[in-house]
């Protein structure tokens, strides 16, 4: 005790509890301003006929988006026209991180998001304003899906490139369907609407509002239901049952037939 | 008298089974982690047995249509063949039954691979030699059993996964001109894909298979007892004698000991990892196919043939249309099947040695086989990769196509770099051996002669390490002479080829007058 004392004192040290104790705090602090800071942006509800949003997001187009997209939205070599893609284009698009490209490629991958969510409602708000266009789903075209009617036409619509457990799948040089399990609702909705990439546009007519609705349901479903056999090893199928086995099971096995056979001599 | 000695006199008295019980307890088995490998099939076998028997009582292998109406909530009202929907019931209704059914399935992974390792360790050591040639046959149909009773399986549960490997079969089966379609429309008892399979899968898949895979398994272990195990060579180990420990006590109890920790092992992935999740992959319907779709891994060496074959090779000739693509992929699995089947009794035939082998090979003495199964095992490889191309591609950020031509680069040339890069490895490692033979080995003990000169100090190695590294096989290409009759045969002549391309380049082992010789000198 006494040289406890004595060690903290010499030494001008804080003891090892208070640093926890201000580490804590000092997490609780950053990680609580980060929460109510980003809850109100993502709270915020932009009226996207507003003239000055629309404004607003033209500027943002100027300086972010022109260069390929030119600058009235016309296109250019290096990007297509956004005129009559829509809000919802728009809001997939930025939204996910896709636009603005980083580099020309096969397909734009998904990356954090550059823009706050009234930024990104101001360029759609914009790009909405030049042409009609799909817009954004509403909350209540996200809900109250039947499930199982999604699962299956998830299964006849998707799967084949999503994977059926929408574990994302490969296409044709060096495409990809991307994965579904961390995807937002309106996101989802908003690419069946717009064919995002190398996706089929997937149109009322094709698949009614209602039908995207249970899809979306379905995929909400398995977002909150994990699979109830345990480990999904990416959902990923045979290939990643197979290479399990290879490398835990017989690891494991292997290891204990030379424990076994060792124990003896 | 003890209560077990009056039970067993009672036994012996009315069997004699003490004969029985005296000659296969004192059977001898010498202790290698690698001779259990087998063994984890045996285990793995019958812990399939057991689980697959509960899986029976509750299974119902019957394409006719109902509507689901479990307790999984997405699949709700879908209508489904009842071999799905008994296999949903399995898995979300029954007490126990999806444990049940993930202990089946990674019983069954486990079972093939340690199949697979078994067969490659009996290859690289030439346990395979005289008199084991036909026990080497019988372990071959037993792994292509296995992969049947693999597949059937697979197919059964009538999921999406499950009907789209049921429809390469029939592609497979329909390419073959004039008879593919008679028997495809036989197998499915009409057009893909039908309403019989399930239900005649389910005979061979719980009788017929599981019959013929025991049968096999007894004759197998009987060629063990009859010819004895094989061991490595050794310290006091001959071709006549067997060295290690008698089956009771001590391997009775490791083996039965052995038993329950394989079953531990797979009750514990079956406990944790999810497998083969027939929920999320909905009822078999001919017309979704799920990206990422594969075969269990022991089917996907044939999945990757056809993945690499290029496409548009098809010819219309007397008014059929010749599939090459999928004729050629069948073809060369069947001849790669052949000759794994085929290699001892070749083997035999090129070598010309009739006589019996106990002790095993250490891979590096026999350079030529060591690196055709080598180049084997890379050819099984790259198909093994064809199959999960996709997976490859959207893991590694690559492109497709880039994956499927270069593993159909590698499919050719890899082999081949295999074998050569292999037989080189092997006479290297041979040729050190020589060395440490005839030099000893490095102390690294630095000793500065009077005159200024370092050396370093080698020393001999025991008589028993030593006979280790000098006692072995030493083939040397045959001659080619004229028969009685005075000719020489083509088939003498291939023979001889053959003899060549295996022992042309070859260390010989270090005879006892090089030995002398190298310890005379290094006295001087």
């Amino acid at each position: 005790m006494r040289k406890k004392n004595v060690s903290s004192l010499k030494s001008g040290r804080r003891r090892p509890a208070v640093s926890a104790a201000l580490l804590v705090l000092g997490l609780l602090v950053t990680g609580g301003a980060y929460a109510a800071f980003s809850a109100s942006t993502a709270s915020a509800e932009v009226d996207l006929q507003s003239q000055q949003v629309i404004t607003e997001g033209q500027k943002l187009f100027a300086a972010n988006c022109a260069t390929c997209h030119g600058q009235q939205a016309q296109g250019t070599e290096a990007g297509p026209s956004l005129i009559g893609v829509g809000s919802a284009a728009v809001d997939f698009q930025v939204g996910t991180g896709r636009m603005p490209m980083q580099a020309q490629g096969p397909q734009a991958p998904e990356k954090p998001v550059q823009f706050t969510d009234e930024q990104v409602k101001a360029l759609a708000a914009y790009v909405a304003s030049l042409a009609p266009g799909p817009s954004i789903p509403t909350a209540d075209q996200l809900v109250n899906g039947n499930v199982a009617n999604g699962g299956e036409l998830f299964r006849i619509n998707c799967a084949m490139c999503h994977n059926v457990a929408g574990a994302g799948g490969a296409l044709t040089e060096g495409k990809y369907a991307p994965e579904l399990k961390s995807v937002e609702a309106v996101h989802v909705y908003e690419a069946m609407l717009t064919g995002p990439q190398n996706m089929p546009v997937f149109n009322d007519l094709n698949l009614t509002p209602e039908d995207k609705k249970d899809i979306i349901a379905y995929l909400e479903y398995n977002k909150n239901h994990p699979s109830v056999g345990g480990l999904e090893l990416s959902s990923l199928g045979p290939v990643s049952e197979g290479l399990f086995i290879w490398i835990f099971g017989i690891g494991a096995i292997v290891g204990l037939t030379i424990w076994i056979t060792a124990k003896s001599n | 008298m003890s209560i077990t000695a009056k039970a067993s006199n009672y036994l012996d008295e009315r069997t004699s089974i003490s004969g029985a019980v005296k000659e296969f307890g004192r059977k001898i088995f010498p202790d290698h982690w690698s001779f259990l490998l087998g063994e984890v099939a045996l285990y793995s076998f019958v812990i399939i047995l057991l689980s697959g028997t509960f899986l029976t009582f509750f299974f119902q292998a019957s394409m006719t249509p109902v509507e689901y109406s479990g307790s999984y909530v997405p699949l709700k009202g879908v209508e489904m063949s009842a071999a799905m929907s008994s296999t949903l019931d399995i898995s979300f209704d029954i007490r126990g039954g999806l444990l049940m059914r993930q202990v089946h399935h990674w019983a069954a992974l486990l079972f093939v691979s340690a199949i697979g390792l078994h067969m490659l360790r009996v290859f690289f050591t030439g346990a395979f030699r005289k008199p084991r040639e036909i026990n080497w046959s019988i372990g071959f149909v037993l792994f292509v059993l296995a992969m049947a009773e693999g597949f059937t399986g697979y197919s059964l549960p009538d999921d999406l996964l499950s009907g789209n490997g049921l429809r390469i079969i029939d592609g497979m089966i329909v390419a073959f001109p004039v008879v593919g379609t008679w028997i495809s429309f036989l197998l499915f008892g009409g057009e893909f894909p039908g309403g019989d399979i399930v239900g005649r899968l389910y005979s061979l898949h719980i009788l017929l298979l599981p019959l013929i895979v025991i049968a096999f398994i007894g004759v197998h272990l009987m060629f063990v007892i009859i010819h004895k195990h094989t061991q490595y060579p050794g310290p006091g180990r001959t071709e006549q004698n067997v060295v290690g420990y008698p089956v009771l006590p001590v391997y009775a109890a490791k083996a039965g000991g052995f038993f329950f920790i394989v079953f531990g092992v797979v009750a514990l992935f079956a406990a944790t990892v999810t497998i083969n999740p027939i929920w999320s992959y909905g009822p078999y319907d001919p017309s979704p196919v799920s990206a990422g779709t594969q075969p269990d891994w022991y089917i996907g060496f044939a999945d990757g043939a056809l993945r690499l074959m290029p496409p548009h090779l098809e010819t219309y000739w007397f008014g059929y249309t010749w599939s090459w693509n999928i004729l050629i992929p069948v073809i060369i699995l069947v001849v790669f099947l052949a000759v794994v089947f085929a290699y001892p009794f070749f083997e035999a035939w090129v070598t010309g040695d009739k006589r019996e082998h106990h002790l095993l090979d250490r891979p590096r003495n026999a350079p030529v086989r060591t690196a055709i199964g080598a180049a084997g095992v890379t050819f099984y490889a790259v198909l093994w990769a064809a199959a999960s191309s996709d997976i490859i591609a959207t893991h590694f950020k690559v492109t497709m196509e880039g994956v499927i031509n270069t593993l159909q680069i590698l499919l050719v040339l890899g082999p081949i770099f295999a074998f050569m890069i292999t037989k080189r490895m092997c006479l290297a490692l041979q040729k050190k051996d020589r060395e440490i033979v005839l030099h000893g080995y490095e102390t690294g003990r630095i000793v500065r002669l009077p005159g200024g000169e370092f050396i370093e100090v080698h020393e001999q190695i025991d008589e028993f390490e030593r006979w280790q590294l000098v006692s072995f096989n030493d083939n040397a290409p045959i001659m080619l002479r004229p028969n009685p009759r005075g000719r020489i045969t083509s088939r003498m002549r291939a023979r001889a080829n053959w003899s060549r391309f295996f022992f042309e380049d070859r260390i010989a082992p270090v005879s006892k007058s090089e030995h002398m010789e190298a310890l005379e000198h290094a006295h001087h």
